[in-house]
């Protein structure tokens, strides 16, 4: 029934985009919790502006599809002086995105921790900098490991979308050999398999992550 | 190039057509997925382990896999096996099945979590087992995850953008047409943003009077 013949022999190109779904999902990782660290500092400032600044940020990149963001960034950019190539333009459009979703995560997991934590450690003579860095976070950052990973799963999966703007990655790949070879539950199987792998992988850290801080 | 609105007006005619496109798919898609979503969390909870496992397979198929492949699988597999059907059928199907996944874990969390003295006591008083389902469990469980569901939908509406892909008219691919033609990507990508922004804020205000409804009825 299926063509496990031609799924041999084509396997090792969607292994090789695999690979580039990695490099996506790591790259937006690391930008999304970066955009998603200074949206939270925003949002729980002390100055209405910088508040206001965050909230904007979230409404305006959650209110809107990442798709419609990735094609104002790549299409659009040019127009306004920002010239990227797919790649590039995938990362950052996807990284901001997530940042956003992130930016509420950490938001969540910091104001759950109870305020009489910060009460007393501002009591102890700590300022209000110190009673953050080294009573706060250090339990807000135990919270959100769960959360996060459930941004960091939707967020490979989101990184089929850079398809649309021609990233060679798993689904434009799928998409190119269902056009060409007319196969698309084998070509369905082989790149939901690897994406399954992906997310079983990082699934497995998260998980490790999330007990190891438990403990302590 | 520089930024030139001017050409928009001249297209909002094809704008506004996408605009309720995307409405129409989002609603119907949004309606599959919630019905779709209790009958698979039905199933997978009560159905026979021959039938309740090859639809848990499906589930953890849909759950780990991109949207977009999904679209792609659904209109080019319906093609492979001889069903042709438009775009915005397969568009309707994949957002709804992908959704329905979704809806269904929440779902099956919410049906363990209502009381099993209410099972019982619809039991007792002569229900059969489908009946107590029906008309006692299932409907106390999909009332306590409508706010989940809620923001479920509200992911919907954004994802909807994907069916632009395999050809459907929506906002995102009548924006492209107007493209097409003016070479002004950045306007018209953000008119679209716009005009998905205003219809996000409507579904949120529509979906917080449903909370408020329920929550008055407890």
């Amino acid at each position: 029934m299926l063509d496990f013949e031609l799924m041999w022999r084509i396997y090792p190109y969607f292994l090789q985009a695999a690979w580039v779904t990695v490099q996506l999902s790591i790259l937006t990782t690391i930008l999304g919790l970066a955009c998603g660290s200074l949206g939270a500092a925003a949002r729980l400032s002390r100055h209405w502006y910088l508040r206001m600044i965050g909230a904007t940020y979230v409404s305006l990149f959650r209110g809107t599809p990442a798709l419609i963001q990735l094609f104002l960034l790549y299409f659009g950019g040019p127009q306004v002086g920002i010239q990227l190539d797919a790649f590039e333009a995938g990362v950052i459009g996807l990284g901001v995105n997530i940042g956003a979703y992130m930016t509420e995560t950490m938001r969540g997991s910091i104001i759950a921790i109870d305020k009489g934590q910060t009460e007393a450690a501002r009591t102890l003579g700590l300022s209000r900098f110190q009673a953050f860095r080294k009573v706060v976070l250090p339990q807000a950052l135990r919270l959100m490991i769960r959360p996060l990973g459930v941004n960091i799963n939707a967020l490979i999966k989101g990184t089929a979308l850079v398809a649309a703007i021609s990233v060679v990655e798993l689904t434009y790949t799928a998409q190119r050999y269902i056009g060409s070879t007319y196969k698309p539950f084998e070509m369905f199987l082989l790149s939901g398999l690897l994406y399954m792998v992906i997310i079983y992988i990082v699934g497995k850290g998260i998980t490790y992550l999330d007990r190891k801080v438990r403990l302590t | 190039m520089g930024l030139d609105f001017s050409v928009v007006p001249a297209w909002m005619d094809t704008i506004l057509l996408g605009v309720l496109w995307t409405i129409a798919i989002t609603v119907t898609a949004a309606l599959l997925s919630f019905v779709g979503g209790i009958l698979l969390a039905v199933i997978a909870l009560y159905a026979p382990w021959i039938v309740r496992q090859p639809f848990r397979f499906f589930a953890w198929l849909f759950m780990g896999t991109p949207l977009l492949l999904q679209l792609f699988l659904i209109y080019f597999g319906l093609i492979q096996i001889g069903i042709d059907l438009p775009a915005f059928v397969a568009g309707f199907i994949g957002l709804g099945l992908h959704f329905a996944v979704y809806n269904s874990e929440l779902i099956q969390t919410a049906i363990i979590a209502v009381d099993t003295g209410q099972m019982e006591a619809a039991r007792t008083l002569g229900l059969s087992r489908t009946q107590a389902l029906r008309k006692v469990v299932v409907p106390q469980a999909v009332r306590d995850v409508i706010p989940p569901i809620g923001n479920n939908m509200i992911a919907l509406l954004k994802d909807s953008a994907l069916v632009s892909v395999i050809g459907v008219t929506e906002l995102t691919l009548s924006a492209q047409l107007a493209i097409g033609r003016t070479y002004r990507p950045f306007e018209f990508y953000l008119v679209a943003a716009v005009c998905y922004y205003v219809i996000n804020l409507g579904m949120e205000a529509v979906l917080r009077r449903i909370e408020r409804r329920i929550a008055l009825s407890r």
